[in-house]
């Protein structure tokens, strides 16, 4: 009743089931762990700094899906590209 | 015309796979079908307490596997329906006592007789599961609306269409609209958006089950319960009749959108 007055929305455990759900799928389905991801993502972050100046922490690697299909998302923060020697 | 061999599993335990399979039987022997349901949890039996046919049982699946007796001799015939009978598991045996290629034999020999041949699968993806799967024609999956449930039926699925077994279809058993309502369960749409697959069936939860199960009479024989309904539409809609499905809860039935348009607010806390 009264997040009907504030125009706050209650988030139910329905919704959290929901999410929680969809995003164990992807890497179930996908067959790629959590754990491989961050191996992934240290390999990413090795190649990826040889050639230009990453932010390391603002690394985001994620796995979604869409249209049946499984797929990588990376999110690499470029601080400067190094200048050629 | 040759028998329909349905398998009935879950992934996870406890979801009511047994219910289910008994109360199909009942509900599709009622519509003056043949049919025979089997029991493939072997250790683990249990249609035959559902069904209320356990002082009846003389001979096993395995019995019949390892040539102790014919096919026919180790069916037992129901208590009140004359074309419904029972092939009952071993209970002091394990999941390796039978292969799917015996499975798949023993489907074929009922085939001829029966109009439906049903197996209860154990929980699991391990042998059982893949004995219970061999000789179906087509699959069903029982699921409740619980995190746990729906991911385990996510996983039955893939290995269904790895089998190349047909598009299987699903059972959510055990909805509580009260819940629903109140945003505190997953509703049909929420899980079939998650697993994209065929919807069979919607049970609701249902104190009656319980008393059934105690008795060994099945549900559907109780003519105005909730969840006798549910199974004897489901029963209909595998003859392959139209059944609309029950309203529990969910947002996307047609009572609920009529009760929003009349009182926009009137389900909000």
């Amino acid at each position: 009743m009264w997040d009907k007055f504030t125009g706050k929305k209650r988030v139910t455990s329905r919704e959290v089931a929901k999410q929680r759900l969809q995003l164990v799928l992807i890497h179930d389905r996908s067959d790629i762990s959590p754990v491989m991801l961050e191996a992934l993502k240290a390999d990413l972050i090795a190649v990826i700094s040889e050639h230009l100046d990453i932010d390391q922490e603002g690394i985001e690697i994620t796995l979604s899906e869409s249209r049946g299909r499984s797929r990588l998302l990376a999110t690499i923060p470029i601080l400067g590209r190094r200048t050629r020697r | 015309m040759p028998g329909r061999v349905i398998t009935i599993t879950s992934g996870k335990g406890g979801v009511g796979k047994t219910t289910t399979t008994a109360n199909l039987a009942v509900c599709l022997a009622l519509l003056g079908q043949r049919v025979v349901a089997i029991d493939a949890d072997i250790g683990l039996r249990n249609l035959d307490v559902v069904l209320g046919l356990e002082n009846r049982v003389v001979y096993d699946l395995v019995d019949v596997v390892e040539g102790r007796c014919r096919l026919r001799q180790a069916l037992i015939r129901d208590k009140r329906l004359s074309e419904m009978y029972l092939l009952p598991a071993a209970q002091t045996r394990d999941k390796t006592a039978v292969n799917p290629g015996q499975m798949v034999e023993i489907c074929h020999q009922l085939r001829p007789d029966f109009d439906y041949i049903l197996i209860d699968s154990p929980a699991g993806i391990e042998q059982g599961f893949q004995n219970a799967v061999a000789g179906a024609d087509e699959v069903i999956i029982v699921t409740t609306p619980e995190v746990s449930a729906v991911r385990d039926a996510d996983r039955i699925i893939g290995l269904v269409e790895a089998g190349e077994k047909g598009p299987a279809r699903l059972i959510i058993n055990r909805i509580k609209p009260d819940m629903v309502r109140r945003g505190d369960m997953l509703d049909v749409s929420d899980v079939l958006e998650i697993l994209r697959i065929d919807l069979l069936g919607i049970i609701p939860e249902d104190e009656h089950i319980i008393v059934s199960t105690n008795k060994g009479t099945p549900v559907a024989h109780d003519i105005g319960v909730p969840a006798a309904q549910a199974f004897r539409n489901i029963a209909r809609r595998l003859r392959g009749e139209e059944v609309p499905f029950m309203s529990l809860g969910g947002s996307d039935n047609l009572f609920g959108r009529l009760r929003r348009l009349i009182a926009p607010r009137s389900d909000t806390h």
